[in-house]
């Protein structure tokens, strides 16, 4: 089996996040990093690897950035991928989810893996859903926030906490599946990995390169058009304790939760 | 003429709290747009009186397709199907899991836009404009489509339900055809619930854990808590310890668990992800105990206390059963 796992670059989650006012996108300057809930994708893959329940030939991390996404591709790879793809253009930047689903699906078609996985969401967009844009776009099943998976070589039994409590849902292979943050606790990597990541296989490819219509991506090209951002509601800033004195800390607590009759 | 199209979620003869919310939007909105909103439920055997249900939330059509419940492709292709035969301008979904893998693979077919979380959104110049918070909810994009069809993704709780006095809807049966990978996803089990049956609903206090208790016996603490608050109160809990099976799934808080309002709402080890947020932003007052000070709950609580909960806690217990006793 090859198992692709999607992966993206993210602003680190310690540096303050801003949109560009000038075209809404997210500024993504500043310190990167692998996106976090991706990490448990990767686990997922070494974990059906190690499970031995079917022989997995290949893991390799894609993914779909600018140039410096190069290091989210090494952090996979310390993590257990064996290798990487990563599909930058020009041409795809600014691309809305759709389109960069898109974008995604065809660079996996040059793979044909048996099996996609990722994160349940990026810690910057928060869209949760290109799983199943790719999904789509690749013609096959797809599930998202799984976070119970049984493989063998022909399917899949996923678990997943849906509107009305847990189901538990048979997919045949291949597919596309997000995985919940609940599925695994993802390992660190090897001071020997993180040394070797940059020495394994690494494809960069263009849009042309993964036979990308370049009439479907890019900002321009999205059909989700951005025309303006604005501040939400104002709201009244909440008190905030910092616990030195517990004895004390308690005490105002209490008070404040006295003073709205809460006790 | 714009119609749009919305995504009815039903289980056990029930419509989803949700998608009424959707239905009643998608009436509003139609409206101004000079259309009309139309609902698709898709099941095994769908009551018809269900269906016709819709209209008293402003449906004027409810299409009902047979297929598979639970599922999302399944969807995506009756209502490509509608879409492709009606002329809908809009596709609209209510918040919940199966609403956003619905209208993401059905932007994929149709080469249509897709926003998810919104929260907002207005009929302007003919069209609408969606507006979706980013950023941990620190700004609001407004965004519009260039697509033939614009597809809408609500926020859970966005959208607010209103009977429109418009008795039964029309009827129609939708037929379409399963594509070759919807078929390939088949529901075993649905809707198991895990752990006690608790009720966390009708309590005025909630004292609600996170992953910050650190283990399942942390939640110890928490029932403590709420125990000295005694009268009605109960303890919550997060998605993610949940799926760790250290609280029964029946107190889940948040996107995929339950939207509640109490007059307290003490969040113990909670970070306050938008998906815990939206089912609980709601209550009158909320404190929050945490250890990270740059915790998103801060973000929205009325007194937060940055410090060790297991430290924090137990003497807070004392004092709130110290006081009780006064």
């Amino acid at each position: 089996m090859k198992i692709c796992v999607l992966v993206k670059e993210v602003p680190d989650a310690a540096v303050e996040k801003r949109i560009d006012p000038s075209t809404g996108r997210m500024d993504r300057s500043g310190e990167k990093n692998l996106n976090p809930y991706d990490t448990h994708a990767i686990e997922a893959a070494m974990q059906i690897r190690e499970g031995g329940a079917v022989a997995v030939e290949e893991i390799v991390a894609v993914t779909m950035g600018p140039e410096s996404a190069v290091r989210a591709l090494h952090k996979a790879v310390s993590l257990g991928a064996d290798r990487s793809v990563h599909l930058t253009d020009p041409a795809v930047a600014g691309s809305d989810v759709a389109a960069t689903g898109y974008a995604l699906a065809k660079t996996l078609e040059r793979e044909k893996p048996e099996l996609v996985l990722l994160g349940q969401q990026s810690d910057d967009g928060e869209c949760y859903t290109i799983g199943a844009v790719v999904a789509e776009h690749l013609g096959m099943p797809s599930l998202t926030q799984v976070i119970k998976m049984d493989v063998d070589s022909e399917s899949l039994r996923c678990e997943r906490q849906a509107e009305y409590g847990y189901d538990t849902v048979q997919v045949k292979l291949p597919a596309v599946i997000s995985v919940g943050d609940a599925i695994n606790e993802p390992r660190y990597p090897s001071l020997k990995a993180i040394m070797g990541a940059k020495k394994k296989p690494l494809d960069t490819l263009s849009a042309a390169d993964a036979d990308i219509d370049a009439s479907k991506v890019g900002g321009d090209n999205s059909a989700a058009q951005w025309i303006a951002a604005k501040a939400p509601p104002a709201k009244a800033a909440g008190e905030i304790i910092e616990d030195e004195d517990t004895g004390e800390t308690v005490e105002r607590i209490v008070a404040w939760l006295d003073e709205r009759k809460l006790i | 003429m714009a119609n749009i199209l919305v995504y009815a979620l039903h289980y056990d003869g029930a419509i989803n709290k949700n998608s009424l919310g959707a239905v009643s939007e998608g009436a509003k909105l139609a409206a101004e747009l000079g259309g009309e909103a139309h609902a698709i439920l898709l099941g095994e055997n769908v009551p018809e009186g269900l269906a016709a249900s819709l209209g008293n939330y402003g449906a004027k059509k409810v299409l009902v397709a047979e297929g598979p419940e639970g599922l999302a492709q399944p969807l995506v292709d009756a209502m490509a199907k509608a879409i492709t035969d009606g002329g809908y301008s809009y596709a609209l979904f209510g918040g919940g899991l199966l609403g956003f893998e619905i209208g993401a693979g059905l932007a994929a077919r149709l080469g249509a836009g897709v926003v998810m979380e919104v929260t907002n959104v207005r009929a302007e110049g003919g069209e609408l404009i969606a507006e979706r918070p980013i950023l941990g909810d620190s700004a609001i994009s407004e965004i519009k489509y260039r697509s033939d069809v614009g597809i809408i993704i609500g926020r859970l709780n966005a959208f607010e339900i209103k009977e429109t006095g418009g008795g039964d809807a029309v009827v129609e049966q939708l037929s379409f055809e399963l594509s070759p990978h919807a078929a390939q996803a088949t529901m075993i089990t649905r809707g198991e619930q895990r752990g006690a049956d608790v009720d966390i609903e009708g309590a005025d206090i909630l004292i609600a854990g996170g992953r910050g208790l650190g283990k399942a016996e942390g939640f110890q603490l928490a029932e403590d808590l709420a125990k000295a608050f005694g009268g009605n109160s109960a303890v919550a809990a997060t998605r993610a310890v949940v799926d760790a099976g250290w609280y029964p799934y029946a107190a889940q808080i948040g996107q995929t668990g339950k939207t509640v309002a109490p007059k307290l709402y003490l969040a113990a080890g909670i970070s306050g992800a938008i998906q815990h947020k939206v089912g609980m932003q709601g209550s009158e007052n909320i404190v929050a105990i945490n250890k990270d000070a740059n915790a998103p709950i801060f973000e929205f609580s009325d007194l937060g206390v940055v410090g060790d909960l297991n430290k924090i806690l137990p003497k807070l217990t004392e004092a709130v059963k110290a006081k009780k006793g006064s």
